[in-house]
C-alpha cells in the first residue's frame, strides 16, 4: 500500500504541473469531454438495462406463473393472459390438496428460523464475551475452531450428521434442524461479535467490576446493549441462513406435518401434474419475509457482511 | 459500523495483549466459573455437531475398497470433471464480474442506488424459490426462456436441461445469478474503504477508467479479492442447492457435482459409505484451501 501511495503523491505533483500550464484549445477539449461523458452515460444505461433483465427474469417468471389462472400454465405466451390472484387465495386458504398443511409448514419454517436466530445470538454472544472480554485461557483455540467450522461446507457433513440424528431419534423433529442451523451459524456470529466487541472500551468492564458487578451482570447490562448493532446483523444473518437451508430439512423432515415450506414445495419439482401456479405463489409467499427483512436491515446487514463473508 | 475493515485484510493484526491483561491474570474462582459456563454451550455444540460427525464420517469412509469402487464408477468420473468445471467457471466468472460491477456501482446518482436495491434481489430471495422458478424457465418445450426466444427472435431454443453441457452451463449461470450480488457488495465495500483522498488525487491526476483501476484500485483490493475468491471456492464446492434444483443431476446423472453425488449415493443408492467416499475425495482440494484460508482470515484478525 505504501508503494501505491508514493506513486499517487508523485503523480499529484505532475498533475499540479500540468494544470499550471495553460491549455489553449479549451473549447475543443470541452466538447470532447462532453461527448465522452454522454457516451459513458449511454453505456451505463445499457449495462443497467442488461443487469435488470438478468436479475429480474426469474423473479418475473415466478410472478407470471403465480398470476395464471388454472390450465394456462404451459402455453406459449410470455405474460399472463388473464392475471388473477386465485392461486394466492388458494395457498392462503389451503384449498388445494397439495397445500393442505401450508400454514402448519409455514409455521414450522418460522419456528425453526426464530429458534435458530435466538440460539445463535445467545450461544455466539456468550462465547465471544468469554473469549474476547473475559479472556478465558485457551480462548484463541475456540476462535480458531469456530473459524475452521465456518469454512467447512455444511453439505459435506450431511451424511454422518443424518445418521447421528437418526440414532438419537430426532428425525421429523424441528429441533434436529435447529441444532444443525445453529451449528453452522454460530461460528460466523463469534467471528463478527469478537470483531465488533473490540470497539467497546474495556475500561467499562473494569470500572463496573470495581463496583462489584458480576460477569453475568456485565454481560447483560453492558455487553449486550452495546452490541445491539452486531446482534441485529447476525440475527438477520441467522434467520436468512435457516430460511435458505434446504438439504437438512429435506433429509430430516419427511412427514407432511413436520416439513417446512421449501421441502413441501420441492416435492413436485420434476412432476408433470404439479399445480405450478400454486407452487409459484407459495414460493413468492415464502420469499416475502427474507426480502422484507433484508430491505429493513440492509444497512446493518451490509456493515456486518463486510466483516466477513456470509455463507451465501 | 466498520467500513474500513474490508481493506484491512492482510495487514498484520494489532495485538492488544497489554490492555487485556487486567482481566487475564485475575480470572479466579467464581469469575473463571462464569467464563467457563459462558463458553461451554458453544464447545458442546461443536463437539456434538461438528467434531463427532467429522470423526464418524472419516470412519465411514475409511475403507480403501470404497475408493476402488468409487473411482471405477463412470458417473463419479464425469462428476469430477463437472466439479472442476463448476469451480473454475462459477467462481472465477462470478468474482471477475463482481469486481467489475462493484466499480460500476461506485457511480454517483440516486438511480444507481435504486439499481443496486434491485440487483441484490436474487440474493435476498430464498434459493429454493429462485431455483425452482429457473428450473421451470429452462424447460425445453414450454419454458419461459424458450417462449421468450421464440416471441422476440423466432429462435427455437434448445432443451436446456436435457443435454449435459447445456445443463451444467445452466447450473453455473444460476449459481452466478444467485451469488453475484453478495460478492459485489463485499467488493463494493472494499472499494468504498479506499480513502477518499487517494481516489480524489487520482482523479485530479487524470487517472480514470482503466488506469485508475489497474494502478490504484487493484493493488488496494487485491488481497480482499483473493480472500473472497478462496472463500467462494469452498462455498461453491459445498454448493448442493444449485445443481439439485436446476438439473437434479440429470440428464442420466451426467451433471452431478461432488456435493450432490454424495447425497445421491447415500440416499438414492442407499449406500452411505459410498456417499461419504465421494465427499472425502474432495479433501485433497479442501485441506490446502482451508489451511490457506485460515491463515489469511487470522492474520486479518478474522476480518473476512
Amino acid at each position: 500500500m505504501s508503494v501505491t501511495t508514493a506513486e499517487v503523491t508523485t503523480n499529484v505533483t505532475t498533475a499540479a504541473d500540468v494544470r499550471l500550464t495553460p491549455a489553449p484549445p479549451v473549447l475543443q477539449k470541452h466538447r470532447s469531454v462532453r461527448r465522452r461523458r454522454y457516451l459513458t452515460n449511454a453505456a451505463a444505461l445499457v449495462l443497467a438495462a442488461v443487469l435488470m433483465v438478468w436479475t429480474l427474469a426469474p423473479i418475473y417468471h415466478m410472478v407470471m406463473v403465480a398470476l395464471e389462472s388454472k390450465g394456462d400454465v404451459f402455453s406459449d405466451h410470455i405474460w399472463p393472459t388473464q392475471p388473477s390472484l386465485e392461486s394466492f387465495r388458494g395457498v392462503l386458504t389451503q384449498s388445494h390438496w397439495y397445500l393442505e398443511y401450508f400454514w402448519r409448514q409455514f409455521g414450522n419454517s418460522l419456528y425453526i428460523g426464530a429458534m435458530t436466530t435466538l440460539l445463535t445470538l445467545l450461544i455466539g454472544s456468550l462465547a465471544s464475551f468469554s473469549i474476547g472480554r473475559m479472556r478465558i485461557r485457551h480462548g484463541w483455540l475456540v476462535s480458531n475452531v469456530s473459524l475452521l467450522t465456518y469454512v467447512i461446507p455444511a453439505s459435506f457433513l450431511a451424511i454422518p450428521l443424518y445418521r447421528i440424528i437418526q440414532n438419537y431419534g430426532l428425525a421429523n423433529n424441528p429441533w434436529a434442524i435447529i441444532a444443525v442451523e445453529v451449528t453452522f451459524a454460530t461460528p460466523y456470529a463469534i467471528i463478527v461479535f469478537q470483531e465488533f466487541g473490540r470497539s467497546i472500551p474495556l475500561e467499562l468492564d473494569e470500572s463496573a467490576r470495581l463496583d462489584g458487578a458480576s460477569p453475568l451482570q456485565l454481560y447483560l447490562r453492558i455487553y449486550l446493549p452495546l452490541m445491539a448493532p452486531a446482534l441485529v446483523a447476525i440475527g438477520t444473518y441467522a434467520l436468512l441462513l435457516a430460511w435458505n437451508e434446504y438439504l437438512y430439512q429435506f433429509l430430516l423432515l419427511s412427514s407432511e406435518k413436520s416439513m417446512t415450506v421449501p421441502v413441501a414445495l420441492a416435492r413436485f419439482l420434476n412432476s408433470d401434474v404439479a399445480p405450478w401456479n400454486y407452487m409459484m405463489a407459495t414460493a413468492i409467499i415464502y420469499a416475502v419475509p427474507p426480502v422484507a427483512l433484508y430491505y429493513a436491515f440492509r444497512r446493518r446487514m451490509r456493515a456486518g457482511l463486510t466483516m466477513g463473508g456470509v455463507k451465501g | 459500523m466498520n467500513s474500513t475493515s474490508a481493506i484491512d485484510i492482510g495487514r498484520p493484526a494489532i495485538r492488544r495483549e497489554a490492555r487485556w491483561r487486567s482481566w487475564r491474570g485475575e480470572l479466579k474462582g467464581s469469575e473463571y466459573t462464569w467464563a467457563l459456563a459462558f463458553i461451554v454451550p458453544y464447545i458442546a455444540v461443536f463437539f456434538v455437531f461438528v467434531a463427532y460427525p467429522v470423526v464418524y464420517g472419516l470412519w465411514m469412509g475409511s475403507a480403501a475398497s470404497l475408493y476402488k469402487e468409487l473411482f471405477s464408477d463412470p458417473i463419479y468420473q464425469s462428476t469430477v470433471v463437472n466439479t472442476a468445471l463448476y469451480l473454475a467457471l462459477a467462481v472465477n466468472v462470478k468474482m471477475v464480474l463482481a469486481l467489475l460491477l462493484s466499480g460500476f456501482f461506485m457511480r454517483p446518482g440516486w438511480w444507481m442506488q435504486a439499481l443496486l436495491l434491485i440487483y441484490v434481489l436474487p440474493w435476498a430471495v430464498p434459493l429454493q424459490s429462485g431455483f425452482i422458478s429457473i428450473h421451470w424457465m429452462l424447460n425445453g418445450e414450454w419454458g419461459f426462456l424458450n417462449n421468450l426466444l421464440y416471441t422476440l427472435f423466432h429462435i427455437e431454443g434448445p432443451s436446456w436441461l436435457n443435454q449435459r453441457w447445456l445443463a451444467l452451463g445452466s447450473a453455473i449461470a444460476s449459481h452466478i445469478w444467485k451469488q453475484i450480488p453478495f460478492w459485489t457488495i463485499i467488493l463494493l465495500a472494499g472499494r468504498m474503504a479506499i480513502p477518499l483522498e487517494i481516489r480524489e488525487t487520482a482523479k485530479v491526476d487524470g487517472a480514470t477508467g482503466l488506469r485508475s483501476f489497474v494502478h490504484i484500485t487493484l493493488p488496494l483490493i487485491a488481497n480482499l479479492y483473493l480472500t473472497c475468491t478462496l472463500l467462494s471456492t469452498i462455498f461453491t464446492l459445498g454448493d448442493f442447492g444449485t445443481v439439485y434444483f436446476i438439473t437434479g443431476g440429470g440428464p442420466a446423472n451426467l451433471t452431478h457435482v461432488l456435493a450432490t453425488l454424495g447425497i445421491r449415493n447415500a440416499f438414492d443408492l442407499a449406500d452411505p459409505r459410498l456417499g461419504v467416499a465421494a465427499v472425502m475425495s474432495a479433501l485433497p482440494l479442501m485441506i490446502p484451501l482451508v489451511i490457506v484460508l485460515m491463515r489469511r482470515l487470522r492474520t486479518a484478525e478474522v476480518q473476512q
